[in-house]
């Protein structure tokens, strides 16, 4: 009664400045939809504009050269697609028993109380680390624990490089697919697994043969959204990755991925063509993680209807 | 027979022992870097390290003030931009589910929220910083703006998807305009949800590097002009931790436990809020 | 709102590019970007002028390459780079840059051997054999035949380099270009070149960071950084054959030659017999017609006095700081490069 009384203007009748304001509203709701949209088309036509310079000049051998050499104004991105495609990978190989542990924990085995609770804040707070601090802290911890193991293995001690920066992203990507993974399992329809128990199964035969074959394709799109996200992170790799513009023979060498390039070149590059590569890459960059992301929310959704 | 099943079991206590175990381990680097940030920042801060600026090269002293007002300004701009345009645009998105603007714009959303944003940073350079002719921290504002944006948007489209429609069309059926009725019915009913949609956001960028590399740029001096350059607390530690000066790896130190502090804050009273109000963000 | 808040700041806002101009008047800043390799003395100088002046410089050091780039995109009142501009840069810009010395510096071979306690000697040679990837170990025969008596460790050289376009590296790579026909013809000189081997940091800081945090590691960087940092360098030979130093007496001995009119030279590989042979200027860059983008008269004036001033007053600071103030004559062609600073052509300092 309270909120009639206090909305309800003195003189019920019709208006046509209470009409037009009641449009302007709207039609302010429909401009902030739109313009979200041309943000969006924005980015992707000014990364196009750009690019255009360095398509026209190095055409699509772009891809798998690998020279980056801006003196002699040569440009090939195959350094970084592979520092970004080894870096990405390796940490979401490295993250997924973990992500898939804590996904499974908390999903299935322990779905409430103080003890999941207080994973599940872990987990988030992970999540909400700045990624320059992860940076730092990599810089200064990390990297002298992998340059102890690089000597004892007995490859050459740089300490930062690919397998650092990789270490570094599979911490970062861990809560994405485990606080999806968790929401998945949870949707399980109880009637399955209870089929499955008054069968006789145990507990992991029911994860194994139930729970996870029903959430399959929404446990790829969770790993498919932590991708993503490792695909694009800059700070705390380039602090870590070594910025080297050469081809990494092996997964402790210096490397450099698309983001960090960008990030350490993009201030200086005072060549048409140079940064006109550079905005190439960012495009590259932008359509990847925009495949991967939409990908990964089509297959969701389809998973939360069915 | 009863082998086969004592396998079994145990097979499946192993299993679980194994789960937990793995699930756990999230817990060791989480600790390692908060303990490490707080043990070797907390000596560093002071209230001489809160009120000055940093020193000139290689001299011992100085302090971080002008990273801080710094960065509590372009969050502060930031936020002024995006929380009206995210709520607004939050509200079209809820209340026009199946228009075809409104799936292209939540299309939109999802695509700007997986942007790297270091892309956001090139984006922003040539949209502001080119055609102004100069670095600003407005223009670093809105690139951490148009980070923002997705996921107000989000939060405040699942809070108010979750009312139910008797409550818009009971203040529809007294009579009142539409634009009350969400204003003054619907959003405030939803304000706890949308509220901490604002706050995670703001957690977000205020960690938030990669776009100000091009757009604020830096500033060695305490500055409250946000159409010049500014100094913000993540741009300090990336440029301070890199370098080889001790002074500077200790006032880095510093920032980044108030960083942290901040960022973590913001989350744990997020969720607090939202424990009242069971938002699915 | 948002341009509430941007017509409060000045007038007039219907073009853009307008904005830089108006912003001045009391505008008490300017705004400056480049080189990584002068930052240490100019952050002293500029922290004094505003002690002086009341005038806040705010200077970015993004690394020489980006210093150009930001002129050119004219989002800067002054650049610094210790590469003068190059062909293509010159035609990207279309208009005059004047190049104002500030100092010279000198770059130095700087290395993590905590267990080696004399300064290394390094001939050209194998300077660039370490940084060419052919010389692989510390305790390398060509290493050692140089030093002898120094107990050199059987650790790995961990080579480092600038990851952006640096100044520093154009002088380096010009030094090496000249004394070495291998890296002349590869990789060859230039501010960011495709390094055969090694590990990038970002401007002068990130190097010196790189050589302080990994043992045997090796890198070049500004003499400043070095010793700030305590960091061991190594003694180079120059062309008289003499194993030289690297110091402020060595870079003055290296830079004691005429200027041609616009001061734009190289000081590597000097003629001087006790001249460090890595040494170079570093340069202010300004536009020489200073009304573009409507820029108001206050602030070209602030910006050619204060150059004014960093190669008068400032230089005091430079020997305590590392690096080599200019000559006397140095001074006189810097003197006649600022005089020929114009706004709407007329000159700027009377």
């Amino acid at each position: 009664m309270e909120i009639v009384r206090k909305v309800l203007p003195k003189k019920v009748t019709f208006s046509y400045k209470k009409a037009r304001l009641e449009t302007a509203f709207k039609r302010t709701l429909l401009i902030t939809a739109l313009l979200m949209l041309m943000i969006a088309v924005g980015v992707f036509f000014t990364l196009v504009i750009h690019s255009i310079p360095s398509f026209r000049a190095l055409g699509v051998n772009f891809f798998w050269s690998k020279t980056w050499d801006p003196v002699s104004n040569v440009y090939g991105a195959l350094p970084f697609l592979l520092g970004t495609l080894i870096t990405s990978f390796l940490a979401l190989i490295i993250s997924i028993p973990f992500s898939y542990a804590i996904a499974i924990y908390l999903g299935e085995y322990n779905t409430k109380g103080w003890l999941s609770g207080l994973l599940k804040n872990i987990v988030e707070l992970v999540a909400a680390v700045p990624s320059v601090i992860y940076g730092f802290w990599a810089l200064v911890v990390l990297v002298p624990l992998v340059r102890s193991l690089e000597s004892k293995i007995g490859v050459a001690p740089y300490g930062v490089g690919i397998f650092t920066a990789s270490l570094v992203l599979a911490i970062m990507i861990i809560p994405y697919a485990a606080s999806l993974g968790r929401e998945l399992i949870r949707m399980v329809p109880s009637a399955l697994k209870e089929g499955a128990y008054s069968l006789g199964a145990t507990r992991y035969e029911v994860l194994r043969h139930v729970v996870l074959p029903y959430t399959k394709s929404g446990l790829l799109a969770g790993l498919l959204l932590s991708l993503g996200r490792a695909l694009g992170e800059t700070m705390a790799v380039t602090m870590v990755i070594g910025n080297t513009s050469l081809l990494p023979d092996s997964i402790f060498a210096p490397g450099n991925t698309m983001a960090s390039v960008i990030a350490n070149e993009f201030t200086e590059a005072d060549r048409t063509l140079y940064l006109s590569a550079l905005i190439e890459l960012g495009l590259v960059l932008f359509l990847v993680t925009l495949v991967i992301n939409v990908v990964g929310k089509m297959i969701i959704k389809r998973f939360s209807n069915e | 027979m009863e082998k086969r099943l004592q396998f079994r079991l145990t097979k499946s206590k192993v299993f679980q022992w194994i789960i937990i175990l793995f699930a756990f381990l999230i817990t060791i680097p989480l600790i390692a870097i908060i303990f490490y940030v707080l043990k070797t920042g907390l000596s560093k801060i002071s209230w001489h390290f809160l009120t000055h600026i940093p020193k000139p090269v290689g001299e011992i002293g100085g302090g971080i003030a002008n990273a801080l007002v710094g960065s509590l300004l372009i969050v502060m701009v930031a936020a002024i931009i995006a929380v009206p345009i995210g709520i607004l645009c939050g509200i079209y998105l809820s209340e026009n589910k199946s228009s075809k603007i409104a799936y292209y714009s939540r299309l939109a959303v999802d695509i700007l929220q997986g942007t790297p944003s270091i892309v956001i940073g090139i984006v922003v350079y040539f949209w502001i910083v080119k055609p102004i002719g100069t670095f600003s921290a407005l223009s670093g504002s809105i690139a951490l703006a148009v980070m923002m944006l997705p996921i107000v948007i989000r939060s405040t489209e699942e809070t108010l998807k979750l009312l139910p429609d008797t409550l818009k069309e009971a203040g529809l059926a007294l009579g009142l305009p539409y634009h009350k009725v969400i204003m003054r019915v619907i959003v405030p009913c939803g304000m706890s949800g949308i509220l901490s949609g604002v706050m995670l956001s703001v957690a977000r960028i205020a960690g938030e590097t990669a776009p100000l590399l091009f757009t604020a740029f830096g500033n060695p001096y305490l500055t409250a002009n946000i159409l010049k350059p500014m100094q913000s607390l993540p741009l300090l530690i990336f440029n301070y931790a890199t370098s080889p000066y001790d002074e500077w790896h200790d006032l880095a130190w510093g920032a980044s436990l108030l960083l942290l502090i901040w960022v973590l804050l913001l989350n744990i009273t997020t969720k607090w809020i939202t424990r009242k109000w069971k938002v699915q963000l | 709102m948002v341009c509430s808040l941007i017509a409060c700041n000045g007038g007039d806002n219907t073009t853009p590019g307008k904005m830089a101009g108006n912003a001045s008047g009391g505008d008490k800043t300017l705004l400056g970007a480049g080189s990584t390799f002068v930052y240490p003395l100019f952050s002293k100088q500029f922290s004094e002028y505003n002690k002086l002046t009341g005038i806040k410089v705010n200077y970015q050091s993004i690394g020489s390459g980006g210093g150009i780039l930001q002129l050119t995109n004219k989002t800067v009142d002054f650049g610094d780079s210790d590469a003068p501009l190059n062909e293509e840069q010159t035609q990207k810009i279309g208009v005059p840059v004047l190049h104002i010395p500030m100092c010279s510096g000198a770059v130095v071979l700087s290395y993590n051997l905590p267990t080696v306690k004399d300064t290394l000697k390094l001939t050209p040679d194998v300077i660039a054999n370490i940084f060419l990837g052919k010389i692989k170990a510390w305790n390398d025969p060509q290493i050692t035949s140089v030093n002898a008596g120094v107990q050199l460790p059987n650790t790995p050289i961990v080579v480092t380099h600038r990851s952006d376009g640096s100044g520093t590296t154009n002088i380096f790579t010009t030094y090496l270009a000249k004394v070495n026909t291998t890296w002349n013809t590869k990789p060859g000189k230039g501010s960011s070149i495709n390094w055969p081997i090694g590990l990038g940091g970002k401007g002068n800081e990130g190097v010196a960071g790189l050589i302080k945090q990994t043992p045997g590691a090796i890198g070049y960087i500004e003499l400043a950084y070095a010793i700030q940092n305590k960091m061991a360098f190594a003694k180079v030979q120059n062309k008289g054959g003499n194993f030289i130093t690297p110091s402020v007496a060595s870079t003055i001995a290296a830079g004691n030659i005429p200027l041609p009119a616009d001061a734009k030279v190289s000081l590597t590989n000097t003629d001087a017999a006790d001249g460090y042979p890595i040494s170079g200027f570093t340069w202010a860059l300004i536009y020489k017609e200073q009304s573009y983008n409507n820029r108001a008269q206050d602030r070209a004036t602030n910006l050619v006095k204060l150059l004014w001033w960093n190669i008068h007053e400032g230089q005091q600071y430079c020997e305590g700081l590392h690096y080599a103030p200019l000559s006397t004559s140095a001074v006189s062609v810097a003197e006649a490069i600022l005089k020929s600073a114009t706004y709407n052509g007329k000159p700027i300092l009377q």
